[in-house]
């Protein structure tokens, strides 16, 4: 047993390991986390020792949404269609919900989102998020400047101005943008009134003409000049906490936005423009316009040239969160109002998954049996495997539907019943792998080693191509394709981590045990099972061989009769034809043969063989 | 004793005392999968699947006011005008129930509208509205989850091409895997249920378990034909034989352990629940995976090893292995030994080679 190989596998050091790491570890961070935050009718996005169930189990919230007609859009086809793939994008990245969006009726999106969601979702969902940015022309309070004399308001000097060139607009930021038309609007938009502040976006606002604004808040507003740059030219979007200036991080939420090409060169020749006004100046801000309403309105201290962009506003994390998912798929086309938000019960009674369950109970049950007649104690190794990897899957699930808000959906369900074929396949590649070794005539011990060694590569490499497509189906699909590429990757990995840091070391742990290590006949590493039926003899070490009474009978059988135990299959080029078989090395007691024991043995048979040859020629001669 | 019998049955087929002709009767074999692949193509083409309500869109009926939310009543409506329909019921708010249908006539829809009010005690003119509802499984769904199978099986067969070292196995994998696909979609086409998401999700994972399944064939097929071209006893067809023999026992316990829980599930499905998620799921699992294990060993090898003979080297290999076994047999020198050769591929202990196993000596 003295091994003074450096790589010994230390079994019971990995076992325990394993256990701490993945079994007990996450159960703890589950319980800790059902503590701190745990889910409730009032925290639906709380930790929960169950899994989160999705819509078609459970039920959730059915918002219907209606396209509200706002100038300069129609309201096509086409549009609603865009706007189910901008909604449902937006959804699948914020997790994987398995949400339903449907057209219902010409216009309506119904959005069915499992459990009870948040405002924030609400307007993940609802909110069309065009994001333009515009050159400032001139701000104000944001009450409505008295109508007599609007130059008495300090804060608008700019606004009353006289613009000093009439006619066409030079640029973006040429204050002729400001017509009497644009401010006698100005002047008379009061952004403490509500209806101001609900936003217009999805087209409200004509992108070639000149905006008057209120901010989220309400507290300013503005003449904001032509759309400069477009949230179309948005490559991607994320959010975080601002960097302060020396490279600190400060305490506020932003948005950070990265252009495209066209929309770098754009933002870098208004930032530019922009910065020739100097700092100080009004016209010297930009303003960050999302859905008709200003964000905010930065100064340029600097032109900005690399595309990149950040927005810092009243912003939570959350919010902050939400409109980097908003922005990251484009604006809705359209403008949306929350028609109705109404719970709505399960599409598939409880009684299909209760169903569901008892008839995978079965199955596994019979997987334990079927196991078991095969495997005989061995096969136990196989259900206690199966059974750590089911509890790391369940904890997982919860753990996830806590952080990812993944939802167990039917689907998903029957996905992870079938996980059982693909990991209890794991065990046989390896048992069978042991069992070729043994038939090589090998020790347990050296058996399993060498057996490990060739099955653990069939089994990477096999994994490998679940788990390739695991990764490419989750990111490029959507739906419930995507909460099933989920499903597989996770028992995949689980999978695999079972079998190398579980079922492994116990084997190895096994192959001590004298029950296994010696072959009794249950333990399913019989040598008489496993003996090659027909060669003659496996070397024991020390002179002896060892030979076991069935299997030398059976030889004997076989020598004697000539024939083989039972039909071998017929022709073809491939079929290897079997050999004369060597006769029995072992008289009936069991005692060895002499060569010359043996040899007579030999002429016997084939005497007997001959005469019986003879005997069926007469036989059919007749 | 049939564990007994099993196990020895085992051992049989991965000495190569026994074995069964697969590869060397690949055309049978061939012959049988083009077969059961162009009657799915014909009952595709000619039953074809019926899509549902998700892929499709429907009708949508709303029940408000209702006194008791209990969905048998609207079930049985709907039932006794489109018979063997099932519809989706879903209970809104505290008062209204949700129906959705396949898309039904004009005069369907007014005799479901009626039966509904006369079932739930409500006026069919104020409290029940009609409307049409969009897939909620639409184009845009439809698009991106082919164009990512599309991606993951050209990741996969280069995977496979990289790891084996042969396109050709690559191909051969996945080839017996649309096999498998066209075969379980003509079964469900043949039976005649509507396809379902959960469909389509059952056959991404016939997708997923046929490609493994093949992978862990291949490797075994690999392990096998390691060093084949630098030994004269066996052709790169009697290994690849020799290795589906030897992973008979394991892929039929594969695919045993694999079907019993979703055998479980169709049998309940289908037999005391009618129609739904697990029914349609659980079908397109049962027959793809059995499918799946089986094309992994009748098919994918066969088709392999038809495949790799045409590679000059292997092809040269494989000629002069029978050349010279015809040779030794003719001239009826080592007739014993040739023999003991070819069943010889597994390497048996207590036997070995004597003499002929050394290099030979040059005739003059």
């Amino acid at each position: 047993m003295a091994t003074s190989d450096a790589r010994r596998p230390r079994p019971v050091r990995t076992l325990v390991l394993f256990t701490v790491l993945t079994v007990l570890l996450p159960f703890a961070g589950l319980v800790t986390a059902t503590m701190v935050d745990g889910a409730g009718s009032d925290n639906p996005g709380g930790a929960s020792l169950t899994p989160a169930l999705a819509l078609d189990l459970e039920g959730g919230t059915q918002i219907i949404l209606t396209p509200t007609a706002t100038d300069g859009s129609a309201i096509t086809d086409e549009s609603i269609e865009q706007s189910i793939d901008v909604i449902r994008q937006r959804i699948d990245a914020n997790g994987v919900t398995e949400a339903e969006i449907t057209r219902q009726g010409g216009q309506n999106i119904v959005v069915g989102i499992p459990g009870d969601p948040d405002q924030a979702t609400v307007d993940l969902v609802s909110q069309p998020a065009q994001m333009r940015f515009r050159p400032v022309l001139a701000y104000e309070m944001g009450t409505p400047a008295p109508d007599v004399d609007p130059s008495a308001d300090p804060s608008g000097e700019p606004a009353e101005e006289p613009p000093a060139e009439r006619g066409t607009p030079a640029d973006a930021s040429d204050l002729a943008w400001i017509t009497p038309e644009v401010q006698e609007q100005f002047d008379a938009l009061d952004c403490t009134d509500e209806a101001n502040l609900r936003g217009g976006g999805g087209g409200g606002d004509d992108p070639a003409k000149p905006l008057v604004a209120c901010t989220q808040d309400g507290s300013l507003k503005y003449v904001l000049g032509p759309v400069e740059v477009d949230g179309s030219s948005i490559s991607s979007a994320s959010s975080g906490l601002m960097p302060g200036p020396n490279g600190t991080v400060t305490n506020e939420w932003g948005v950070f936005l990265e252009l495209d090409s066209q929309g770098a060169e754009q933002f870098a020749q208004t930032s530019q423009r922009l910065f020739g006004f100097g700092q100080g100046d009004v016209r010297n801000q930009f303003a960050i316009v999302l859905d008709g309403l200003v964000v905010s309105a930065p100064g340029i201290t600097t032109p900005i040239t690399d595309g990149r962009a950040q927005i810092s506003g009243s912003f939570t994390a959350e919010s902050a969160a939400t409109l980097a998912n908003q922005l990251s798929f484009g604006a809705l086309p359209l403008q949306f109002e929350v028609q109705s938000q109404e719970t709505i019960s399960a599409t598939l009674g409880s009684e299909q998954l209760r169903t569901g369950l008892i008839a995978g109970l079965i199955g596994l049950l019979l997987v334990v049996v079927y196991s078991l007649f095969q495997y005989r104690t061995l096969g136990l190794l196989t259900v206690a495997s199966l059974v750590v990897a089911g509890a790391i899957t369940y904890v997982a699930i919860a753990l996830l539907s806590y952080a990812m808000d993944y939802r167990l959906s039917l689907p998903g369900v029957a996905g992870l019943i079938v996980a059982i074929g693909f990991t209890a396949d794991s065990f046989i590649v390896y048992f069978e792998r042991i069992r070729d070794e043994l038939r090589n005539g090998r020790s347990l011990r050296s058996a399993v080693e060498r057996g490990w060694l060739r099955a653990r590569r069939t089994i990477y490499a096999a994994k490998a191509v679940n788990l390739i497509s695991a990764v490419i189906l989750y990111y490029l699909a959507v739906g419930g394709v995507q909460g099933f590429a989920f499903t597989l990757g996770l028992t995949t990995i689980i999978d695999v981590m079972v079998v190398v840091w579980f079922t492994h070391p116990v084997m190895v742990l096994l192959t001590k045990v004298p029950f296994f290590r010696d072959g009794h006949r249950l333990s399913g590493f019989n040598r008489e099972r496993l003996t090659i039926s027909g060669t003659r003899a496996r070397y024991a070490g020390a002179g002896r061989v060892a030979m076991s009474a069935t299997i030398a009978e059976e030889a004997a059988a076989e020598a004697a009769t000539g024939a083989p135990p039972s039909g071998s299959a017929p022709g073809g080029s491939a079929t290897p034809s079997r050999g004369p078989l060597p006769a029995a090395a072992t008289d009936a007691s069991g005692g060895r043969l002499t060569i010359a024991e043996r040899r007579a043995a030999e002429r016997r048979a084939t005497e007997r063989r001959a005469a019986e040859r003879r005997a069926a020629e007469t036989e059919e001669g007749r | 004793m049939a564990g007994l019998s099993f196990a020895a049955w085992g051992n049989d087929l991965y000495t190569g005392r026994r074995s069964y002709p697969i590869v060397a009767q690949r055309r049978r074999w061939f012959a049988l999968f083009g077969a059961l692949a162009l009657a799915s193509i014909l009952v595709l083409a000619t039953q074809g699947l019926s899509l549902g309500i998700d892929f499709r869109g429907g009708t949508e009926i709303a029940v408000e006011n209702v006194s008791t939310t209990q969905q048998a009543p609207a079930i049985d409506a709907v039932r006794g005008v489109v018979g063997g329909e099932e519809p989706r019921v879903a209970t809104v708010g505290s008062s209204a129930l949700r129906i959705q249908t396949q898309t039904l006539t004009d005069e369907q829809t007014a005799e479901v509208v009626t039966r509904l009010a006369e079932a739930y005690g409500i006026d069919a003119e104020t409290d029940v509205f009609v409307s049409t509802v969009g897939p909620t499984w639409g184009q845009g769904v439809s698009t991106r989850a082919l164009w990512g199978t599309v991606a993951f099986v050209l990741a996969a067969a280069a995977f496979m091409a990289i790891y084996f070292r042969a396109w050709r196995m690559s191909l051969a994998a996945i080839v017996s895997m649309l096999a498998d696909l066209l075969i379980s979609a003509g079964v469900y086409a043949l039976i005649g249920w509507e396809v379902t998401p959960s469909t389509i999700i059952g056959f991404l994972t016939i997708l997923g378990f046929s490609l493994y399944d093949k992978m862990v064939v291949f490797d075994k097929v690999r392990e096998n034909i390691d060093g084949v071209l630098d030994q004269a006893h066996t052709t790169y067809a009697e290994r690849a034989n020799l290795a589906v023999n030897q992973t008979l026992v394991r892929s039929i316990n594969t695919s045993v352990v694999a079907l019993l829980p979703v055998g479980g599930i169709l049998f309940v499905g289908a037999l005391l629940l009618g129609a739904g998620t697990l029914r349609d799921l659980s079908l397109s699992l049962f027959v793809g995976i059995a499918v799946g294990a089986a094309s992994s060993l009748f098919l994918a090898t066969p088709l392999d090893v038809s495949l790799r003979e045409r590679e000059p080297r292997i092809k040269a290999h494989t000629a002069s292995v029978l050349a010279e076994r015809a040779g030794a047999v003719t001239t009826g020198e080592d007739v014993a030994m040739a023999m003991t050769d070819r069943s010889g591929a597994q390497l048996v202990p207590g036997r070995h080679q004597g003499v002929g196993a050394q290099p030979r000596a040059r005739k003059r």
